[in-house]
Protein backbone atom coordinates (compact mmCIF):
# COMPACT_ATOMS: atom_id res chain seq x y z
CA UNK A 1 0.00 0.00 0.00
CA UNK A 2 1.52 3.30 -1.09
CA UNK A 3 -0.39 6.21 0.35
CA UNK A 4 1.88 8.90 -1.07
CA UNK A 5 1.34 8.13 -4.76
CA UNK A 6 0.99 10.99 -7.19
CA UNK A 7 -2.39 12.68 -6.78
CA UNK A 8 -2.75 13.09 -10.54
CA UNK A 9 -3.79 9.45 -10.97
CA UNK A 10 -7.10 8.72 -9.28
CA UNK A 11 -7.17 5.77 -6.90
CA UNK A 12 -10.21 4.40 -8.68
CA UNK A 13 -11.39 5.33 -12.14
CA UNK A 14 -14.44 3.82 -13.76
CA UNK A 15 -15.14 4.30 -17.42
CA UNK A 16 -18.60 3.47 -18.80
CA UNK A 17 -19.20 0.67 -16.32
CA UNK A 18 -22.56 -0.99 -16.46
CA UNK A 19 -24.18 -4.18 -15.31
CA UNK A 20 -27.12 -6.05 -16.75
CA UNK A 21 -28.85 -9.04 -15.23
CA UNK A 22 -30.64 -11.23 -17.79
CA UNK A 23 -30.36 -8.41 -20.37
CA UNK A 24 -32.14 -6.10 -17.93
CA UNK A 25 -29.87 -3.12 -17.19
CA UNK A 26 -29.30 -2.71 -13.42
CA UNK A 27 -27.27 0.50 -13.59
CA UNK A 28 -25.05 2.54 -15.84
CA UNK A 29 -23.22 3.20 -17.96
CA UNK A 30 -21.41 5.36 -15.38
CA UNK A 31 -18.22 7.41 -15.51
CA UNK A 32 -16.57 8.51 -12.30
CA UNK A 33 -13.28 8.61 -10.48
CA UNK A 34 -12.28 8.74 -6.83
CA UNK A 35 -9.06 10.46 -5.77
CA UNK A 36 -7.11 9.71 -2.66
CA UNK A 37 -8.57 11.57 0.29
CA UNK A 38 -11.96 11.77 -1.39
CA UNK A 39 -15.33 10.35 -0.54
CA UNK A 40 -17.91 9.61 -3.18
CA UNK A 41 -21.50 9.30 -2.13
CA UNK A 42 -23.65 6.94 -4.19
CA UNK A 43 -27.30 7.78 -3.83
CA UNK A 44 -30.33 6.02 -5.14
CA UNK A 45 -33.60 4.48 -4.12
CA UNK A 46 -34.00 0.87 -3.09
CA UNK A 47 -33.33 -1.36 -6.05
CA UNK A 48 -31.45 1.28 -8.05
CA UNK A 49 -28.31 -0.86 -8.17
CA UNK A 50 -26.12 0.63 -5.43
CA UNK A 51 -25.10 -2.71 -3.98
CA UNK A 52 -24.58 -4.14 -7.46
CA UNK A 53 -22.29 -1.21 -8.32
CA UNK A 54 -20.13 -1.87 -5.27
CA UNK A 55 -19.96 -5.59 -6.05
CA UNK A 56 -18.89 -4.84 -9.62
CA UNK A 57 -16.19 -2.48 -8.32
CA UNK A 58 -15.04 -5.17 -5.88
CA UNK A 59 -14.72 -7.61 -8.78
CA UNK A 60 -17.39 -10.00 -7.52
CA UNK A 61 -19.67 -9.41 -10.50
CA UNK A 62 -18.47 -9.22 -14.08
CA UNK A 63 -19.58 -5.78 -15.26
CA UNK A 64 -19.02 -4.02 -18.54
CA UNK A 65 -16.66 -1.09 -18.99
CA UNK A 66 -13.23 -0.42 -17.58
CA UNK A 67 -12.13 -0.09 -13.96
CA UNK A 68 -8.65 1.20 -13.11
CA UNK A 69 -6.83 1.19 -9.80
CA UNK A 70 -4.02 3.75 -9.66
CA UNK A 71 -4.09 3.88 -13.44
CA UNK A 72 -3.68 0.15 -14.01
CA UNK A 73 -6.62 -1.95 -15.19
CA UNK A 74 -8.25 -3.73 -12.27
CA UNK A 75 -7.40 -7.39 -11.93
CA UNK A 76 -7.56 -9.86 -9.08
CA UNK A 77 -3.93 -9.15 -8.20
CA UNK A 78 -4.11 -5.37 -8.39
CA UNK A 79 -7.35 -5.24 -6.43
CA UNK A 80 -7.21 -7.89 -3.76
CA UNK A 81 -6.11 -6.73 -0.35
CA UNK A 82 -6.62 -3.07 -1.27
CA UNK A 83 -10.39 -3.04 -1.29
CA UNK A 84 -12.43 -3.45 1.87
CA UNK A 85 -16.12 -4.14 1.40
CA UNK A 86 -18.64 -3.67 4.18
CA UNK A 87 -22.00 -4.94 3.00
CA UNK A 88 -25.27 -6.05 4.47
CA UNK A 89 -23.63 -9.28 5.48
CA UNK A 90 -20.83 -8.84 7.97
CA UNK A 91 -18.58 -11.58 6.70
CA UNK A 92 -18.19 -12.92 10.22
CA UNK A 93 -19.36 -16.05 11.97
CA UNK A 94 -22.18 -15.62 14.47
CA UNK A 95 -20.71 -18.40 16.60
CA UNK A 96 -17.40 -16.62 17.13
CA UNK A 97 -16.69 -13.56 19.23
CA UNK A 98 -15.67 -10.19 17.71
CA UNK A 99 -12.10 -10.86 18.83
CA UNK A 100 -11.96 -14.30 17.16
CA UNK A 101 -13.58 -13.04 13.95
CA UNK A 102 -11.21 -10.11 13.62
CA UNK A 103 -8.18 -12.26 14.46
CA UNK A 104 -9.11 -14.56 11.55
CA UNK A 105 -9.50 -11.62 9.17
CA UNK A 106 -6.08 -10.22 10.08
CA UNK A 107 -4.74 -13.65 9.13
CA UNK A 108 -6.28 -13.24 5.68
CA UNK A 109 -5.54 -9.56 5.07
CA UNK A 110 -2.72 -8.59 7.41
CA UNK A 111 -2.96 -5.70 9.87
CA UNK A 112 -2.95 -1.95 9.38
CA UNK A 113 0.13 -0.38 10.97
CA UNK A 114 -0.41 0.34 14.64
CA UNK A 115 -3.84 -1.27 14.89
CA UNK A 116 -4.68 -4.16 17.20
CA UNK A 117 -7.90 -6.13 17.56
CA UNK A 118 -8.44 -4.74 21.05
CA UNK A 119 -7.74 -1.11 20.10
CA UNK A 120 -10.10 -1.05 17.12
CA UNK A 121 -12.91 -2.74 19.06
CA UNK A 122 -12.44 -0.12 21.78
CA UNK A 123 -12.53 2.60 19.12
CA UNK A 124 -16.00 1.52 18.00
CA UNK A 125 -17.25 1.02 21.56
CA UNK A 126 -17.49 -2.80 21.62
CA UNK A 127 -14.81 -3.47 24.25
CA UNK A 128 -17.35 -4.85 26.72
CA UNK A 129 -18.57 -7.51 24.24
CA UNK A 130 -15.20 -8.48 22.86
CA UNK A 131 -15.50 -12.15 23.93
CA UNK A 132 -19.25 -12.62 23.51
CA UNK A 133 -20.43 -14.69 20.54
CA UNK A 134 -21.52 -12.38 17.73
CA UNK A 135 -25.07 -13.72 17.76
CA UNK A 136 -25.71 -12.27 21.21
CA UNK A 137 -24.95 -8.74 19.97
CA UNK A 138 -27.61 -6.36 18.65
CA UNK A 139 -27.79 -5.39 14.97
CA UNK A 140 -26.19 -2.03 15.68
CA UNK A 141 -23.39 -3.60 17.71
CA UNK A 142 -22.68 -6.05 14.90
CA UNK A 143 -22.47 -3.14 12.49
CA UNK A 144 -19.91 -1.56 14.81
CA UNK A 145 -17.84 -4.75 14.75
CA UNK A 146 -17.98 -4.50 10.95
CA UNK A 147 -16.68 -0.94 11.20
CA UNK A 148 -13.86 -2.13 13.46
CA UNK A 149 -12.77 -4.39 10.61
CA UNK A 150 -12.25 -1.32 8.41
CA UNK A 151 -9.94 0.19 11.01
CA UNK A 152 -8.02 -3.03 11.53
CA UNK A 153 -7.25 -4.20 7.99
CA UNK A 154 -5.01 -2.48 5.46
CA UNK A 155 -6.69 -1.36 2.27
CA UNK A 156 -7.02 2.07 0.73
CA UNK A 157 -10.43 1.87 -0.92
CA UNK A 158 -13.46 1.37 1.28
CA UNK A 159 -16.68 0.25 -0.35
CA UNK A 160 -19.37 0.86 2.24
CA UNK A 161 -22.86 -0.37 1.49
CA UNK A 162 -25.39 1.48 3.65
CA UNK A 163 -22.97 1.91 6.56
CA UNK A 164 -25.54 3.96 8.46
CA UNK A 165 -28.14 1.21 8.62
CA UNK A 166 -29.03 0.02 12.15
CA UNK A 167 -26.87 2.68 13.79
CA UNK A 168 -27.93 5.25 16.38
CA UNK A 169 -26.97 8.93 16.22
CA UNK A 170 -23.56 8.28 17.84
CA UNK A 171 -22.98 5.42 15.44
CA UNK A 172 -23.64 7.66 12.45
CA UNK A 173 -21.16 10.21 13.81
CA UNK A 174 -18.70 7.35 14.29
CA UNK A 175 -19.04 6.28 10.64
CA UNK A 176 -18.47 9.86 9.48
CA UNK A 177 -15.42 10.17 11.74
CA UNK A 178 -13.97 6.89 10.46
CA UNK A 179 -14.40 7.94 6.84
CA UNK A 180 -12.86 11.35 7.51
CA UNK A 181 -9.90 9.74 9.28
CA UNK A 182 -9.40 7.26 6.47
CA UNK A 183 -9.46 9.99 3.82
CA UNK A 184 -7.05 12.12 5.85
CA UNK A 185 -4.58 9.22 5.67
CA UNK A 186 -4.82 9.14 1.89
CA UNK A 187 -7.51 6.51 1.53
CA UNK A 188 -10.78 6.88 -0.30
CA UNK A 189 -14.32 5.67 0.24
CA UNK A 190 -17.43 4.97 -1.78
CA UNK A 191 -20.49 5.19 0.41
CA UNK A 192 -23.99 4.21 -0.64
CA UNK A 193 -27.04 5.67 0.96
CA UNK A 194 -30.72 5.91 0.14
CA UNK A 195 -30.51 9.53 1.15
CA UNK A 196 -32.25 9.43 4.52
CA UNK A 197 -29.09 10.15 6.52
CA UNK A 198 -27.30 13.48 6.38
CA UNK A 199 -23.79 12.88 5.21
CA UNK A 200 -20.98 14.54 7.18
CA UNK A 201 -19.35 16.42 4.34
CA UNK A 202 -21.93 18.32 2.26
CA UNK A 203 -19.18 19.10 -0.26
CA UNK A 204 -18.62 15.41 -1.05
CA UNK A 205 -19.28 14.42 -4.62
CA UNK A 206 -22.45 12.50 -5.41
CA UNK A 207 -23.52 10.12 -8.05
CA UNK A 208 -27.21 9.38 -8.32
CA UNK A 209 -28.48 6.08 -9.58
CA UNK A 210 -31.91 6.12 -11.16
CA UNK A 211 -34.19 3.24 -10.29
CA UNK B 1 29.62 -9.41 -14.81
CA UNK B 2 27.97 -6.05 -14.27
CA UNK B 3 24.92 -7.16 -16.16
CA UNK B 4 24.70 -10.26 -13.98
CA UNK B 5 24.99 -8.18 -10.83
CA UNK B 6 22.29 -5.85 -12.12
CA UNK B 7 19.94 -8.72 -12.89
CA UNK B 8 20.44 -10.09 -9.37
CA UNK B 9 19.68 -6.65 -7.97
CA UNK B 10 16.54 -6.49 -10.07
CA UNK B 11 15.43 -9.94 -9.01
CA UNK B 12 15.81 -9.29 -5.33
CA UNK B 13 12.67 -7.21 -4.75
CA UNK B 14 10.67 -9.74 -6.78
CA UNK B 15 12.03 -12.59 -4.67
CA UNK B 16 11.32 -10.66 -1.51
CA UNK B 17 7.77 -10.00 -2.62
CA UNK B 18 7.26 -13.66 -3.45
CA UNK B 19 8.61 -14.57 -0.02
CA UNK B 20 6.24 -12.10 1.66
CA UNK B 21 3.36 -13.59 -0.33
CA UNK B 22 4.29 -17.09 0.79
CA UNK B 23 4.46 -15.97 4.40
CA UNK B 24 1.06 -14.29 4.02
CA UNK B 25 -0.44 -17.43 2.51
CA UNK B 26 0.88 -19.59 5.35
CA UNK B 27 -0.46 -17.13 7.91
CA UNK B 28 -3.85 -17.17 6.18
CA UNK B 29 -3.96 -20.98 6.17
CA UNK B 30 -3.02 -21.06 9.85
CA UNK B 31 -5.71 -18.52 10.70
CA UNK B 32 -8.32 -20.47 8.73
CA UNK B 33 -7.38 -23.77 10.40
CA UNK B 34 -7.55 -22.13 13.83
CA UNK B 35 -10.95 -20.60 13.03
CA UNK B 36 -12.38 -23.88 11.70
CA UNK B 37 -11.15 -25.85 14.72
CA UNK B 38 -12.65 -23.24 17.02
CA UNK B 39 -15.99 -23.41 15.18
CA UNK B 40 -15.88 -27.21 15.25
CA UNK B 41 -15.33 -27.09 19.01
CA UNK B 42 -18.28 -24.68 19.44
CA UNK B 43 -20.47 -27.07 17.41
CA UNK B 44 -19.02 -30.28 18.82
CA UNK B 45 -22.51 -31.72 19.31
CA UNK B 46 -22.96 -31.75 15.53
CA UNK B 47 -19.57 -33.41 15.04
CA UNK B 48 -20.62 -36.23 17.31
CA UNK B 49 -23.56 -37.20 15.07
CA UNK B 50 -21.66 -38.96 12.22
CA UNK B 51 -19.71 -40.88 14.85
CA UNK B 52 -22.89 -41.94 16.63
CA UNK B 53 -24.47 -42.88 13.29
CA UNK B 54 -21.51 -45.10 12.35
CA UNK B 55 -21.49 -46.85 15.73
CA UNK B 56 -25.26 -47.46 15.74
CA UNK B 57 -25.40 -48.80 12.17
CA UNK B 58 -22.41 -51.07 12.79
CA UNK B 59 -23.92 -52.36 16.00
CA UNK B 60 -27.20 -53.18 14.22
CA UNK B 61 -25.60 -55.39 11.57
CA UNK B 62 -24.94 -58.43 13.80
CA UNK B 63 -28.54 -58.23 15.06
CA UNK B 64 -29.96 -58.09 11.54
CA UNK B 65 -27.74 -60.78 10.01
CA UNK B 66 -27.37 -63.11 12.96
CA UNK B 67 -24.25 -63.66 15.04
CA UNK B 68 -22.35 -65.73 12.49
CA UNK B 69 -18.69 -64.67 12.86
CA UNK B 70 -17.73 -66.07 9.46
CA UNK B 71 -20.42 -64.18 7.57
CA UNK B 72 -19.77 -60.96 9.51
CA UNK B 73 -16.02 -61.22 9.06
CA UNK B 74 -16.45 -61.69 5.32
CA UNK B 75 -18.66 -58.61 4.79
CA UNK B 76 -17.13 -56.40 7.52
CA UNK B 77 -14.67 -54.55 5.26
CA UNK B 78 -17.25 -53.53 2.67
CA UNK B 79 -19.88 -52.67 5.27
CA UNK B 80 -17.49 -50.38 7.18
CA UNK B 81 -16.44 -48.64 3.95
CA UNK B 82 -20.03 -47.88 3.02
CA UNK B 83 -20.86 -46.74 6.55
CA UNK B 84 -17.94 -44.28 6.51
CA UNK B 85 -18.95 -42.90 3.11
CA UNK B 86 -22.57 -42.43 4.24
CA UNK B 87 -21.51 -40.90 7.56
CA UNK B 88 -19.39 -38.36 5.66
CA UNK B 89 -22.21 -37.27 3.37
CA UNK B 90 -24.36 -34.95 5.55
CA UNK B 91 -21.39 -32.87 6.71
CA UNK B 92 -20.08 -32.38 3.17
CA UNK B 93 -23.15 -30.40 2.25
CA UNK B 94 -22.43 -27.56 4.66
CA UNK B 95 -18.71 -27.26 3.96
CA UNK B 96 -19.13 -23.79 2.43
CA UNK B 97 -22.76 -22.96 3.10
CA UNK B 98 -22.37 -21.13 6.44
CA UNK B 99 -19.58 -19.02 4.96
CA UNK B 100 -21.65 -18.15 1.91
CA UNK B 101 -24.63 -17.16 4.06
CA UNK B 102 -22.79 -14.91 6.50
CA UNK B 103 -20.63 -13.26 3.80
CA UNK B 104 -17.32 -14.80 4.89
CA UNK B 105 -16.78 -16.08 1.33
CA UNK B 106 -16.86 -12.49 0.05
CA UNK B 107 -14.01 -11.75 2.43
CA UNK B 108 -12.12 -14.79 1.10
CA UNK B 109 -12.53 -13.48 -2.44
CA UNK B 110 -11.27 -9.99 -1.63
CA UNK B 111 -8.33 -11.19 0.48
CA UNK B 112 -4.87 -11.06 -1.10
CA UNK B 113 -4.57 -14.85 -0.86
CA UNK B 114 -5.07 -17.57 -3.47
CA UNK B 115 -8.66 -18.77 -3.16
CA UNK B 116 -7.73 -22.34 -4.12
CA UNK B 117 -5.31 -22.51 -1.19
CA UNK B 118 -8.02 -21.37 1.22
CA UNK B 119 -10.38 -23.98 -0.25
CA UNK B 120 -7.77 -26.72 0.22
CA UNK B 121 -7.21 -25.59 3.81
CA UNK B 122 -10.95 -25.77 4.41
CA UNK B 123 -11.04 -29.36 3.09
CA UNK B 124 -8.15 -30.33 5.36
CA UNK B 125 -9.86 -28.78 8.38
CA UNK B 126 -13.12 -30.51 7.41
CA UNK B 127 -11.40 -33.90 7.09
CA UNK B 128 -9.58 -33.51 10.40
CA UNK B 129 -12.73 -32.53 12.31
CA UNK B 130 -15.39 -34.79 10.76
CA UNK B 131 -13.64 -37.81 9.21
CA UNK B 132 -10.63 -38.43 11.41
CA UNK B 133 -12.81 -39.31 14.45
CA UNK B 134 -14.49 -41.98 12.30
CA UNK B 135 -11.10 -43.51 11.48
CA UNK B 136 -10.09 -43.42 15.13
CA UNK B 137 -13.08 -45.55 16.20
CA UNK B 138 -12.56 -47.92 13.25
CA UNK B 139 -10.80 -50.63 15.38
CA UNK B 140 -13.84 -50.68 17.66
CA UNK B 141 -16.25 -50.93 14.72
CA UNK B 142 -14.08 -53.66 13.19
CA UNK B 143 -14.28 -55.63 16.42
CA UNK B 144 -18.08 -55.30 16.46
CA UNK B 145 -18.21 -56.99 13.03
CA UNK B 146 -15.46 -59.51 13.73
CA UNK B 147 -13.15 -58.01 11.11
CA UNK B 148 -9.97 -60.13 10.93
CA UNK B 149 -7.18 -58.36 12.80
CA UNK B 150 -4.73 -58.51 9.90
CA UNK B 151 -7.23 -56.83 7.53
CA UNK B 152 -7.78 -53.83 9.81
CA UNK B 153 -4.52 -52.05 8.86
CA UNK B 154 -5.37 -52.40 5.15
CA UNK B 155 -8.87 -51.08 5.75
CA UNK B 156 -7.45 -48.10 7.66
CA UNK B 157 -4.92 -47.42 4.91
CA UNK B 158 -7.63 -47.63 2.24
CA UNK B 159 -9.80 -45.23 4.26
CA UNK B 160 -6.85 -42.87 4.82
CA UNK B 161 -6.58 -42.56 1.04
CA UNK B 162 -10.25 -42.79 0.10
CA UNK B 163 -11.79 -40.35 2.61
CA UNK B 164 -9.62 -37.31 1.72
CA UNK B 165 -10.35 -38.08 -1.93
CA UNK B 166 -14.08 -38.13 -1.24
CA UNK B 167 -13.79 -34.95 0.84
CA UNK B 168 -12.04 -33.17 -2.05
CA UNK B 169 -14.63 -34.34 -4.60
CA UNK B 170 -17.40 -33.46 -2.16
CA UNK B 171 -15.89 -30.00 -1.64
CA UNK B 172 -16.15 -29.20 -5.35
CA UNK B 173 -19.77 -30.33 -5.39
CA UNK B 174 -20.47 -28.54 -2.12
CA UNK B 175 -19.09 -25.32 -3.58
CA UNK B 176 -21.17 -25.80 -6.73
CA UNK B 177 -24.38 -26.37 -4.80
CA UNK B 178 -23.72 -23.95 -1.92
CA UNK B 179 -26.22 -21.39 -3.16
CA UNK B 180 -28.89 -23.86 -4.23
CA UNK B 181 -31.91 -24.82 -2.17
CA UNK B 182 -32.24 -28.50 -1.32
CA UNK B 183 -28.54 -28.86 -2.00
CA UNK B 184 -28.26 -31.93 0.24
CA UNK B 185 -30.13 -34.22 -2.17
CA UNK B 186 -28.40 -32.67 -5.17
CA UNK B 187 -24.99 -33.22 -3.61
CA UNK B 188 -25.75 -36.84 -2.75
CA UNK B 189 -26.94 -37.55 -6.30
CA UNK B 190 -23.89 -35.90 -7.84
CA UNK B 191 -21.41 -37.51 -5.47
CA UNK B 192 -22.73 -41.04 -5.99
CA UNK B 193 -21.13 -41.67 -9.42
CA UNK B 194 -17.88 -40.13 -8.22
CA UNK B 195 -17.87 -42.20 -5.04
CA UNK B 196 -18.41 -45.52 -6.81
CA UNK B 197 -14.85 -45.93 -8.21
CA UNK B 198 -13.37 -44.81 -4.90
CA UNK B 199 -15.40 -47.41 -3.03
CA UNK B 200 -14.54 -50.10 -5.62
CA UNK B 201 -10.79 -49.56 -5.27
CA UNK B 202 -10.91 -49.33 -1.48
CA UNK B 203 -13.09 -52.45 -1.23
CA UNK B 204 -10.82 -54.20 -3.73
CA UNK B 205 -7.81 -53.60 -1.50
CA UNK B 206 -9.67 -54.89 1.57
CA UNK B 207 -10.99 -57.96 -0.26
CA UNK B 208 -7.52 -58.78 -1.61
CA UNK B 209 -6.00 -58.49 1.85
CA UNK B 210 -8.75 -60.70 3.24
CA UNK B 211 -8.02 -63.48 0.75
CA UNK B 212 -4.29 -63.18 1.27
CA UNK B 213 -3.55 -61.62 -2.12
CA UNK B 214 -1.41 -58.54 -2.87
CA UNK B 215 -3.44 -55.41 -2.18
CA UNK B 216 -0.95 -52.71 -3.15
CA UNK B 217 -2.29 -52.08 -6.67
CA UNK B 218 -5.75 -50.74 -5.74
CA UNK B 219 -4.20 -48.69 -2.94
CA UNK B 220 -1.74 -47.18 -5.43
CA UNK B 221 -4.62 -46.23 -7.70
CA UNK B 222 -6.33 -44.52 -4.77
CA UNK B 223 -3.12 -42.69 -3.89
CA UNK B 224 -2.68 -41.54 -7.50
CA UNK B 225 -6.26 -40.29 -7.63
CA UNK B 226 -5.75 -38.51 -4.31
CA UNK B 227 -2.64 -36.70 -5.59
CA UNK B 228 -4.53 -35.63 -8.69
CA UNK B 229 -7.48 -34.43 -6.61
CA UNK B 230 -5.23 -32.45 -4.24
CA UNK B 231 -3.94 -30.51 -7.24
CA UNK B 232 -7.13 -30.10 -9.26
CA UNK B 233 -10.03 -30.08 -6.79
CA UNK B 234 -9.02 -26.82 -5.02
CA UNK B 235 -8.87 -25.03 -8.39
CA UNK B 236 -12.33 -26.30 -9.34
CA UNK B 237 -13.53 -25.40 -5.86
CA UNK B 238 -12.23 -21.83 -6.21
CA UNK B 239 -13.98 -21.39 -9.56
CA UNK B 240 -17.23 -22.75 -8.12
CA UNK B 241 -16.99 -20.46 -5.08
CA UNK B 242 -16.59 -17.41 -7.32
CA UNK B 243 -19.79 -18.43 -9.11
CA UNK B 244 -21.56 -19.01 -5.80
CA UNK B 245 -20.67 -15.51 -4.57
CA UNK B 246 -21.71 -13.98 -7.91
CA UNK B 247 -25.22 -15.37 -7.66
Amino acid sequence: MNLSASPAVPLLAAHRIAFARNDEPVFGPLDFSVDRGETLLVEGDNGSGKTTLLRVLAGMLPGEGEIRFDGTPASRDSRNGRVLLLGHRLGMSESLSPRENLAFLTGLYGTRTGATVESVLAAVGIEAWIDEPLRSLSAGQKKRVGLARLLLLPGDLWLLDEPYANLDRHGIELVNALIAGHCALGGAALVTSHGAVRFADPQARHIRLAA
Amino acid sequence: MIAAARSVAEQKPVAREAQARMAGAWRACGALLRRDFLLAWRRRGELFLPLLYAVIVTALFPFALGPDPQLLGRIAGGVLLVIVVLAMLPALESMFRHDLEDGTLEQWLLAPQPLALLALTRVIAHWLTTVLPLLIVMPLLGALLDLPADVLPVLLLALLLATPLLALLGAVLSALTAGARGSGILLALMLLPLAVPVVIFAAGAVAAAQSGMPYLAPLSWLAAALVLAIVLAPLACAAALRIAVEA
